[in-house]
Parts: structure tokens; sequence; C-alpha cells
């Protein structure tokens, strides 16, 4: 350790540290340096309130989330186990009340994150010291709060947050434009708007340039310039944030705090792309490392206590922790004894195929590629099977409209995961595209829902128009379906107004151009 | 808690109590925690304000789940509001949790700031209550006090050489016998009854009726908190009044007029043939629309002004919103707030309303 932070680690924990970061190390987990702090419940919920993040920019949202925690801690409803930051060095925060076994396998679990923050490839874009940039844009804000005020720059934050996550979260591996640099200007296109003119004589001149070709080209010319100001953006923008930093009429102020919203947004993406995976890995080690090496005789009923309670479904929600954890073991499982491939895939016979064991043993091995190059959605679409959905009593469920609520649809594989998935892609949100910033040529925004079988709430959505309305300044608006018909829903400043298309405006028949 | 979070939170329970103007004051909502106590599920008051943000509605939606259960079945509430699937939202699992009256009732003190309640008569009523507090050689062996015997009767095997460490066996014989003994301590107890009233007729609907319901259980709940011994009193009244059993009075439908009166007189008549004010904490609560036959109005104040208030710790009047009552009698209500200390009239036009009502109703501290 180079540099010595300030943990208020008693020596006891200390050892502990070193006993469990040994067995995370023998076990080939290979992490930033971890470190713990102890703090009391209070703080913990205060860290918890602000994401992970103490010096995070102030706003009201995370004094909302801080009373939740905080009721439902003293209230004995819920309490916080771990919290980790994904951040080089990494830090994790312990409760000061908790347990030594509850510290042990905190730890351990927290050995697990941090190794899949390290190597898990939807993670490499995010800003390792994002602890010092989380500072800055608190800072930033806070300045900004003092110059203008606390509510004009709550009330555009507010604004902000209500389409934070309007982001493009594969751009960061796919290039889907040319950077331009601002600083590389164009050499202006003299060229091309000059028209192709002859050298010729004054006398020849009509002969060798006749006027009415140069007319017919000067008109063709207008009209593909014209063409190329309409259609912009190029192609439909998901990334609804960056197109509204690069084009929308906002102060200086406003378009940093829109930029820190959006870094954010960024930096908090891939934990919600691999939280199955993330807290399955997690679980995972802490499960091995206590059950194989840390754990003492007389902790283990405290442990299975603990573990267990992590574990629980609670009614039909999945619980991630659940999922992930028995994936990767029938993953493990799976490739120990060799149950894969083509061999594996054709066999009829199922008897042969329950006590298929070829002792292959690349188990280990597999599981620590999936970790490294999965996200939630691979994950589940490479490793799910028709067994584990039978083993683990799996069901969809679907909205119900005549009883108002959701019911058991099926516990057919197909349905499952394709439910699953579903509501994985794009964190089960909405996608929303930015089609036209100067729809009408009138300056005005067109978004466009690619619709894919559910409808927006109306009421959120109108009032999310508005919040877009203020940023750009010019009416917005949003072509959707509802209730299967084209619709385009606008506000144009003072008033919501929505209107059937015809079908030539189909959302669905414009599926925007994917970059593979 | 640290300086940051307390700023952000003092902001965010300024723009739940609306004291900042912002565009957000119509995404508050009440929310809720989930307690439990017993089969009644409890909920602790949670505010939240919900930024608008484009989201799927809940038609053809669904998700993966884990358990049993066949298809089609009802999955209970709705999960999330149509967030679906894997959690994507960061912590704050909700759970359901095993709450005691008392615990239930500090938390409604605590969140609406309740003072706690001085029961008056005091002194009126002393009990007689056993204390365990002391040891004797003879008792009923129902009050043998284990530890103490076991470890006379191995004292005693040790001392006599007895005892053998490698094959343990303590037998205690009748002298080892230890038994808890107990003292007789006066205390002082205060008993409370709640005359509960509410107008049936025509007017009221079943929703009114649940409010009714909902907001006499946390009253309960408060005044449980404070006396020992409770005892409720159902009165319905239309044109008539009569006294019923808690099942019927939140089901019971009539038709016909309303005499206000009828139901104060009938309160009364019990008041004084089986709860003697100088030894019992009366609280009257009376829910209606408001809506009363013009003529008894006089008659209701009277009775009201002579008979009851000079001999109930409070009296409450909650009026609900109906579509059909004029609700005229809550102004004669508020009308003698000023002069009379143990009168409270509220107003409950919705289900938000009632905690509010509950704060005024027991506010006072009566």
């Amino acid at each position: 350790m180079t540099k010595f932070y300030k943990t208020d680690l008693p020596p006891h924990l200390r050892a502990l540290k070193e006993e469990i970061e040994g067995y995370a190390r023998g076990y080939g987990l290979d992490f930033f340096e971890q470190i713990f702090e102890v703090i009391d419940a209070d703080d913990l919920n205060e860290i918890a309130a602000y994401g992970g993040f103490p010096t995070r920019y102030p706003h009201w949202s995370f004094g909302q989330s801080y009373e939740e925690l905080r009721k439902s801690y003293d209230y004995g409803l819920s309490k916080i186990y771990e919290l980790v930051i994904n951040n080089n060095p990494c830090y994790a925060y312990l409760m000061r009340s908790n347990h030594d076994v509850d510290q042990k396998l905190v730890m351990a679990h927290v050995y697990g994150h941090n190794d899949f923050f390290k190597n898990n490839a939807y993670f490499a874009h995010t800003n390792r010291k994002m602890m010092d940039e989380m500072a800055n844009h608190g800072a930033r804000v806070r300045r900004y709060t003092e110059k203008h005020g606390e509510d004009e720059v709550e009330a555009f934050m507010d604004r902000c947050m209500s389409i934070d996550d309007l982001i493009d979260m594969h751009s960061t591996a796919i290039k889907r434009r040319r950077e331009v640099s601002r600083y590389e200007f164009k050499e202006a296109e003299d060229d091309e708007l000059k028209l192709t003119r002859f050298k010729s004589k004054g006398y020849m001149d009509d002969y060798i340039n006749p006027r009415a070709a140069l007319q017919r080209e000067e008109e063709e010319r207008k009209k593909l310039r014209e063409q190329q100001a309409r259609s912009f953006p190029e192609q439909p923008e998901k990334d609804v944030l960056l197109f509204l930093i690069e084009h929308a009429p906002l102060k200086p102020w406003q378009r940093d705090c829109l930029e820190i919203v959006r870094d954010e947004a960024y930096y908090f993406a891939p934990q919600g792309q691999t939280k199955v995976m993330n807290e399955g890995w997690a679980s995972f080690w802490h499960s091995t490392i206590m059950t194989q090496k840390a754990l003492k005789p007389s902790e283990v009923i405290d442990f299975a206590d603990h573990h267990s309670g992590t574990m629980a479904t609670h009614g039909a929600r999945l619980n991630p922790y659940k999922l992930g954890i028995e994936l990767l073991r029938d993953i493990e499982h799976r490739w120990n004894t060799g149950k894969f491939g083509k061999e594996y895939d054709e066999c009829d016979d199922l008897e042969k195929k329950r006590k298929w064991d070829k002792q292959v043993g690349l188990g280990r091995q597999k599981i620590f590629e999936v970790r490294r190059v999965h996200s939630d959605i691979t994950f589940i679409d490479t490793f799910l099977t028709p067994e584990f959905c039978l083993q683990h009593k799996m069901f969809s469920y679907a909205w119900q409209e005549q009883m108002g609520t959701y019911v058991i649809e099926s516990r057919d594989f197909q349905k499952i995961k394709q439910r699953l998935l579903f509501s994985l892609t794009n964190f089960g949100k909405p996608w929303i595209y930015v089609v036209d910033g100067n729809y009408r040529n009138r300056g005005e925004l067109l978004l466009r829902h690619q619709h894919n079988g559910i409808d927006l709430r109306q009421d959120w959505a109108n009032d999310t128009l508005t919040n877009l309305q203020v940023l750009w300044s010019r009416p917005v608006h949003l072509q959707t379906i509802v209730d299967n018909k084209p619709t385009l829903m606008s506000y144009d400043g003072s008033e919501h107004s929505s209107k059937n298309l015809g079908d030539a405006d189909d959302p669905r028949k414009q599926a925007p151009a994917k970059t593979k | 808690m640290g300086q940051k979070i307390e700023r952000d939170h003092q902001r965010f329970r300024k723009l739940v109590r609306g004291k900042v103007k912002s565009n957000l004051s119509k995404y508050i909502s009440r929310g809720e925690m989930i307690g439990k106590k017993g089969k009644d599920l409890v909920s602790i008051p949670l505010p939240q304000i919900e930024i608008p943000q484009f989201r799927y509605g809940n038609k053809n939606n669904g998700g993966g789940g884990q358990g049993d259960g066949d298809v089609g079945q009802a999955l209970g509430p709705p999960q999330g509001d149509g967030k679906s699937g894997a959690g994507d939202q960061p912590g704050g699992h909700i759970q359901e949790v095993e709450l005691t009256m008392e615990e239930l009732a500090s938390i409604l003190g605590e969140e609406l700031a309740l003072p706690r309640i001085e029961p008056r008569g005091k002194k009126n009523i002393v009990t007689t209550r056993d204390k365990y507090t002391g040891i004797r050689q003879s008792g009923p062996e129902s009050l043998r006090h284990f530890k103490r015997t076991f470890k006379r009767a191995l004292k005693r095997q040790i001392a006599a050489g007895l005892y053998d460490p490698m094959k343990p066996m303590v037998i205690p014989v009748r002298e080892d016998k230890q038994y808890r003994s107990w003292k007789e301590v006066q205390k002082p107890e205060s008993v409370a009854v709640i005359v509960y009233m509410m107008d049936v007729s025509g007017s009221m609907t079943d929703e009114q009726k649940e409010i009714v319901r909902i907001e006499a259980f946390w009253i309960d709940t408060w005044i449980k908190a404070h006396y020992k011994g409770i005892d409720t009193v159902y009165i319905i009244h239309d044109a008539a009044a009569q006294e019923v059993d808690e099942q019927t009075f939140y089901h019971t439908r009539e038709s016909g007029g309303t005499k206000i009166s009828a139901a104060y007189e009938l309160a009364d008549k019990i008041i004084t043939t089986r709860y003697p004010p100088d030894q019992w904490n009366i609280y009257a609560f009376h829910f209606s629309d408001g809506d009363n036959w013009g003529d008894d109005i006089p008659h209701c104040i009277e009775v009201l002004t002579n008979k009851l208030l000079p001999r109930v710790n409070l009296f409450g009047y909650g009026q609900v919103e109906s579509p059909y009552g004029s609700g005229e009698f809550y102004d004669y209500v508020h009308e003698m707030l000023g002069e009379k200390k143990n009168v409270v009239a509220s107003k409950i036009p919705d289900r938000e309303a009632i905690l509010g009502s509950i704060k005024e109703f027991l506010g006072t501290g009566r």
C-alpha cells in the first residue's frame, strides 16, 4: 500500500480483511486496492442515499432516499449490509453495529464486486476516479446554486433528471458517428457551392455553359442543401442528452449541469446492465469463501441465516442475487461435467443427459470467462436453460387489464426467457430517439418512441415532454403508438395535444437504422 | 447525520409540505411503507416525489418471476409502478414487518407529532397487581425457579461428593427447591371508553364508511396506547339511534332522514348508565356527512353542550364529503370551538385527508 487512507478500521477487522483478501487472491480474483470504512448506520444511510458518493451534488431527491432508508432502518424494515463503489481504489462501507460474521461475509462479497468492476467488459469505460469526479460535480453545482439561486438550479436539475435515462448505453462500445472536434473548422464549402463552369471565351460562354443547364444544376444543389439541413441528426440519435447538450439553446451553466447528469448516468449504467451477474458473482464468492475457508463452526448458523435472507425471493419478484448465483453455479456445474456443446445438445436420451459427466472440469475457468464478457442480457440469453427454469420454478407474468393486477402468464421456457430479456433490455425502459431537430423546418424537436408492444404511461410521457420542451425552448413532439394507433404527442409550451397519424408515419415501419 | 444530507433532507421536507413553490407539487404522493399488524397491513407514511420519465404503462407489460402458483394466478398488488423485472432501482428493499400495537402508536405519534394524552381521573381507580419479587422455599410447582433449584442441587451434590463430572446428573431433592414469591402492589389505572357514532342515512356511501373505519382504527391505536383498559361503544343513527356491534357499525346501510340528536342522547344515556365520568375517560367521535334535519339542530347543540361536553375528555366531529349532504352541521360544531376546549371538528373529504384529520382530533392531548 503506497498511500495511507484513514479508514477507522479496528485491528480485528483489519486482520479479517487481510485474511479474506488472501482467500480471494487464492481463488484467482483480481481486484483494485480495497478500502473498507467502518461507519454508523446513519452515515451509511446518508452515503447510500447519495448513491455511494458522499460528495455528490446537492439535490432534494437524495434527501428523499435518505428519509426512506432511515425510516426503514429505524422501523426495522430493512438494513443495508454492503455498499461498494466502483472506483480505484475501491471503497466499501461496513456498518459498525454488524456482527463479525456479517463483516466477514460482507468483505468476501465486496471482493467479488471489486473483481467484477475491474474485469467486466461493460465497466471498462467507467471513470475509476469517480470519487474525485463526483466531488467535482458537487462543487460545480454548488457554485451555480450560489450564483443563480437554489430554486432556479434545482428546477433545472429536476428537468434533467426527468430525462436522465435517455442515453445510448452502447455508444461507449460502438462508434455510431464521426467524432467532431469543435476546433476542426471545415473549409467553407466553396468548391461545392460553385457551379460547374467550363473555361470559355466570352462569346462562346452561352454554348459551353448553357444557361438552362446551370440553372438546373443550381436547383439540384439547392434541394440537396435543404435536405442536408433538414436531416439533422443524420441518424436517429438515442443519446437524447448528448443531442440536447450539443444543440439545445442552453446557458453555459445549464449545459454543464446537463453534462454532469449525463456523465453520472453513463457511470451508473453498467451497474444496471449487470445487476444479476454482479450480485450473483459477489454472492457466489462470499458463499464460496465463507463455506470453504473463512467460516468458524460457531458462526455457521448466523452465516446461514444471513445468506438465506439475501437469497430469499419475495413474492413474485426475481431476486437478482438468487438468479445470479444459481445461474453461475449451474454454469460451473455444466462445464465441470461437460454438459455443453453439440454432442450434449443433440443427445435425446434424458436419462443419459441427466447422468452426463465427462469430467472435463472446465467450470471455474468458464465462470471467470463469463464474468469478463457478459452483461445480464447476454448472460441470460446464453445460459438460461429449460432445466434451470423448471428447477427454480420460474414463470413469466403479465398485466391483466380486467383484474388490474399482474398474473402468472406461463411456465413455458421461451416465454419466460422472452419476458426476462425484455425486462432487461434498455433497463426495461422505452426506446426514445431524436429523429429531427428541425421538425417542420421550424426548429421543433421530434422524438420517436420505438414501439415494441407496450404503450407509454401517458401522464408521465406528457410531463416528460413538458420538461423536454423547457430545455429545447421550441415545441417538442413524440411519435408513439397509443392503443394500436400511431399518435403524435406534442407540447408547444402552453398546451399538450395528441393526434392520430396516418400509417405513413407509423414508427413501427420506420425502425431506426441500427449499426451492427 | 451529516450536514450535507441534512440540507437535502430539509429541502425535501419543505417540498413535500408545500413550503417551496415548485412545479413538483403534483408529483407528491403520500407513499407508504408496509408494516404488518396481525393480519392487518399497516402503512407507515412515506411521502415521495416522483420525477416523471418515459416509462412503459401496465398494458401488455410483464416480466419473469420465481415461485409456486398456477398459470393465471394473480400476483398480488402490482409490482412497483409498472416498472418491470429485475430491479433497476438500487437499494431500498421494502419488507413487511411485524409491529406491536405500541410501536404502531409511537410511529403514529411521531409522524403526526401528537402530544401524549394526559388521562384524567387517574387516582380514582386503583387496582391490585401481583409482582414477582422474591424467592421462598415452598410454593406451587408451576412457580418453581428452575435455575436456582438446579444450582442448589448442584452445590449440594458437589459438597456431598455425589457429583460425577463424567456423568453429570443433577437431581434436586425437596430441600433444593426454590419458588418465586410475589408481593401485591397497588397501582393506579386509567380506563377509557370510546364512543363512535356514525350517520348511516342513505347519503353515506361505502367509500365514506371505509374512511371512517380507517380513521377509527388509528384513533383506537393511539388512545389504546395511553390507557390500560378500553371499552368501545358503537352507535349508528339515521332518524333513530341504536347501539350495535363493530361489524354492524361498518356494514349497515339505512335509508331515510337524519336526526343527529338521537345519537347524542343515546350516547348520553349509555355514559350515564355504564361509564360514570368520575371513573372513566370518555372519548366520543361522531362521523357524518353533515346533513341534518333542520329543526333538529338546536336540540343537537343543546344535548351536546349541556350533557355530553361536560363529561367527555374529547368530542370529535368528523365530516366526510358526500355528494348529497349539505354539510352544514360542520359549521355549527365549528362555532363551538372557541368556547369549548374539548371539541374538535374536522373535514375528511378523501382518504388523503385522513392523517391530517387524525392529527386534528388527537393533537389536543386530551
